[in-house]
């Protein structure tokens, strides 16, 4: 089977969960990467470095520099003529596009992935991942998105695949790219951060939550995360929130900083290696999956934590 | 200007879902069921259009069982002017929701289609694209923010790094992230003036569009519990283990 695989990128570098898309996609057969930007042959070249990508197709047109999901289809489902497989990870942007190359193809897209255990067959996540179904495709063609933190991520390097150039396909003329409030900030992304700190309603308002997370996070070189009612609150921007209808992460290490531990944050963080709770409430439901929990008040725990570290 | 909502009925948000014993999927029996959260949200976007005086018509569709007449009524309730219902027992995928939508929408020629990014119950995230797919109409997903000017809408977009915003030809496809408003409860005038709202039934049938399923479901497991670690008794204890795992 040949799998085209979608690369997440922002026209200057390919994005870490384009790694375990390749993973994903490598246990169904043989990978390639699609590149479809602007100005791409910096992200070209690392695409091609991935351990386990056979080929990378190339489009490079400003139609596709913002990844416009009208524009993008067309071009995928032209290219599809070749494969058997489409896959995507489960970011907002695979998830723009896949249902609607999904429907041209008239296939059934299998959402957000989660293992590959057959040809066919795969397990995914349903009710906010309060149960996981295992489904099998009947049509020809498989169409998937890939939660990132399901798969190990592919080697960056040590690949060394053929570069090829496709026809792009042109605007649609159906949209146009407005503008981005992309958050800039030094810290690691959410969905690659080795470690993450994330915040709570109980951080009071936006400053408290600055005051008291950032630090920490800083001193640990953590990514910055927030429940949905920190995020609802108007602490933090929408971006950092984890949770069902937020990010899911899985780090190596999650502290959770006065977050009570709702059905909806801890469908976004359940499969972090070690959780962390602080949190002043000893039967908080954090502390159910917590590996390590600490019952203090955050607002005498959290300094003293950082004084100490 | 003509606003379709498509709906569905599902699980409360509130109610934990169970596993069947047989493994067969998720016990529906008995249990309380609501709006989709992020349907309602469409909904209550539709209304604040109609309101505004940019939309004339909301009119609210839904694919499922003869009890999704009461998920019609509740979106009736909340300002809507009429509602479609498709009747089947039977699960529909995606892809087929998306065909009757197809359909629906050929016959209705709405301006606008607003959907809830997601049922809270399969967690698909597919139908509102496929839609745009099918019609091939442009789509603004994940919206935090709608604004309809000069036959275009400009849908701010809530995507990974932050917002993004796009402007889409019209007629468009919109679907709803969380923040875009907040539902309003539905008066008890309100409740009773739905009920006598116009609701036409259909079948898949009607819409000539084979709804049988593409994806077999083997089977629906409880997920892999985490149990419950230690607790520590102070910040220098946690500081002990923070070390050992190599983080300080």
């Amino acid at each position: 089977m040949r799998v085209l695989v979608w690369a997440e990128h922002d026209n200057v570098a390919l994005k870490d969960t384009t790694l375990s898309a390749v993973t994903a996609a490598a246990k169904l057969g043989e990978v390639h990467l699609l590149v479809a930007g602007a100005g791409i042959n910096e992200v070209a070249s690392q695409a091609a470095q991935i351990t386990g990508v056979a080929r990378v197709l190339t489009a490079d047109d400003a139609a596709y520099a913002h990844g416009l999901a009208e524009n993008v289809a067309p071009l995928i489902v032209g290219l599809m003529g070749r494969y058997e497989a489409f896959v995507a990870p489960a970011t907002t942007t695979g998830k723009n596009i896949t249902p609607r190359v999904a429907a041209t193809l008239d296939v059934a897209q299998i959402s957000e992935i989660l293992s590959v255990e057959g040809p066919k067959t795969f397990t995914r996540p349903i009710y906010a991942g309060n149960a996981i179904a295992t489904v099998k495709s009947r049509d020809d063609r498989l169409v998937i998105t890939v939660r990132g933190t399901g798969f190990a991520k592919a080697l960056a390097s040590g690949g060394t695949a053929v570069i090829e150039a496709v026809t792009s396909t042109g605007d649609a003329g159906q949209s146009s790219f407005v503008r981005a409030e992309i958050a800039r900030n030094e810290r690691p992304e959410l969905t690659s951060a080795k470690v993450i700190v994330s915040g709570g309603r109980a951080l009071k308002d936006a400053e408290t939550f600055a005051a008291t997370i950032l630090p920490l996070a800083d001193k640990l070189g953590a990514g910055v995360g927030a429940s949905r009612a920190a995020v609802d609150a108007g602490y933090v921007p929408n971006d950092y929130q984890v949770g069902q209808t937020g990010k899911i992460v899985a780090p190596e290490v999650y502290i959770a900083v006065g977050i009570s531990g709702a059905i909806q944050h801890l469908a976004g963080m359940k499969d972090s290696k070690i959780i962390i709770a602080i949190n002043k409430d000893a039967d908080a439901p954090i502390f159910q999956v917590a590996d390590i929990g600490l019952v203090a008040d955050l607002f005498t725990a959290v300094p003293e934590l950082i004084a100490k570290l | 200007m003509k606003v379709i909502v498509p709906i569905k009925r599902v699980l409360d948000y509130n109610v934990k879902p169970r596993v069947k014993a047989d493994g067969s999927g998720i016990d529906l029996a008995n249990v309380k069921m609501s709006i989709n959260p992020f349907d309602e949200i469409a909904v209550e976007e539709a209304v604040r259009l109609k309101e505004k005086g940019v939309a004339k018509e909301v009119v609210v569709v839904s694919i499922g069982p003869a009890k999704a007449q009461e998920t019609l009524r509740s979106a009736l309730a909340m300002g809507a002017d009429r509602a479609i219902l498709v009747t089947t027992e039977d699960a529909v995928e995606p892809l087929a929701v998306a065909k009757i939508l197809k359909a629906v929408a050929l016959e209705e020629v709405p301006d606008l289609l607003i959907l809830g990014k997601q049922a809270i119950d399969d967690d698909c995230n597919q139908v509102g694209q496929m839609l745009a797919a099918l019609l091939d109409r442009p789509q603004g997903t994940f919206a935090s923010k709608v604004e309809v000017a000069d036959g275009a809408v400009t849908v701010t977009r809530e995507v990974d790094g932050g917002l993004e915003t796009v402007k889409l030809s019209l007629p468009a496809i919109i679907t709803t992230d969380l923040r875009l408003n907040e539902p309003r409860y539905a008066s008890l005038p309100n409740i009773m003036k739905a009920k006598s709202k116009p609701l036409v039934t259909k079948t898949p049938a009607d819409y000539q569009v084979d709804t049988s399923p593409r994806l077999t479901v083997v089977k629906v497991a409880e997920p892999a519990v985490r149990s419950a670690g230690v607790k520590v008794a102070d910040v220098d204890a946690l500081i002990v283990k923070l070390k050992e795992l190599g983080v300080a």
